[in-house]
């Protein structure tokens, strides 16, 4: 299956700049269906990206996220054709994991 | 049979038990076990369940923020769509190891936290839903201390409510 996670990250010589970009429902829970019966919780809880066997960034996700959800952010260093590993895990425990070469 | 269901046991004990040793030793294990350590950064769960900032913010952090202008929030004066609201923050403070996004209005009313690792820019942006016109708080965690900034977003259609 595709991956569900899509990942730019472009170093600039300092700093990594990194997007990421999932699909995944994000269902908080809070929402009814048309038949008005409640859609259950089913969003990532969290997010980790890591760069040369660090963690760069964790992401602790609510239900308030919005559905396919997007994330910004920098670290200093990062080497352009080097891989940064990018995971989540939702509430139900299903996970994914890609990795992304910095341009 | 009864060789399958021990050797599942055995596993499972098996696996709780190195779980337990990687949290006792600590950091000195983070680089070398990247997945186990991800996994050991705990979800603050029940931050996750507060109906108020208040109790959030004290669930996530065990202390309370004061407003600081040097947190620096970007959000829609409207947003017409609740669902998709933009969100970002940047701050001047130096040793930023936390920023977090409430929404006083919503039935969680915590939405993300996320943890700045030593070397990583205390800059973020996000996608955040809001149930109807709120105040958005975001609290940054810097040198042990916390900032917040608060700004009042209008929402014409919610995106929490069914």
């Amino acid at each position: 299956m595709a991956s569900t996670i899509r990942v730019r990250a472009t170093s600039s010589g300092e700093t990594t700049e990194v997007q990421a970009l999932i699909q995944h429902p994000m269902d908080s829970g809070f929402v009814k269906d048309a038949k008005g019966e409640i859609i259950p919780a089913h969003f990532i809880q969290q997010l980790t990206f890591e760069y040369d066997g660090k963690n760069v960034f964790t992401a602790d996700w609510g239900g308030g996220v919005s559905k396919d959800p997007y994330v910004k952010f920098a670290f200093k260093g990062g080497k352009k054709g080097d891989e940064l590993k990018i995971s989540w895990v939702d509430n139900k425990g299903a996970t994914d994991t890609t990795t992304a070469k910095i341009q | 049979m009864t060789d399958v269901g021990f050797s599942a046991t055995r596993r499972l004990i098996l696996q709780g038990a190195g779980a337990v040793a990687l949290v006792g030793l600590g950091n000195p294990l983070f680089g070398l076990t990247p997945v186990l350590a991800a996994a050991n950064d705990k979800y603050p769960e029940e931050a996750f369940k507060a109906k108020n900032e208040a109790d959030a913010i004290k669930a996530l952090y065990g202390k309370t923020a004061e407003p600081s202008d040097k947190v620096k929030m970007d959000a829609p004066e409207i947003a017409e769509n609740g669902a998709v609201v933009p969100i970002s923050v940047m701050t001047t403070l130096a040793d930023v190891t936390s920023i977090s996004f409430l929404v006083s209005e919503n039935p969680v009313v915590l939405v993300a936290s996320y943890k700045i690792p030593a070397g990583t820019l205390p800059n973020v942006a996000n996608r955040i839903k809001m149930a109807r016109t709120s105040n958005v708080i975001v609290v940054v965690e810097a040198g042990g201390k916390l900032y917040s900034a608060s700004k009042e977003v209008k929402v014409t259609v919610g995106g929490c409510g069914g």
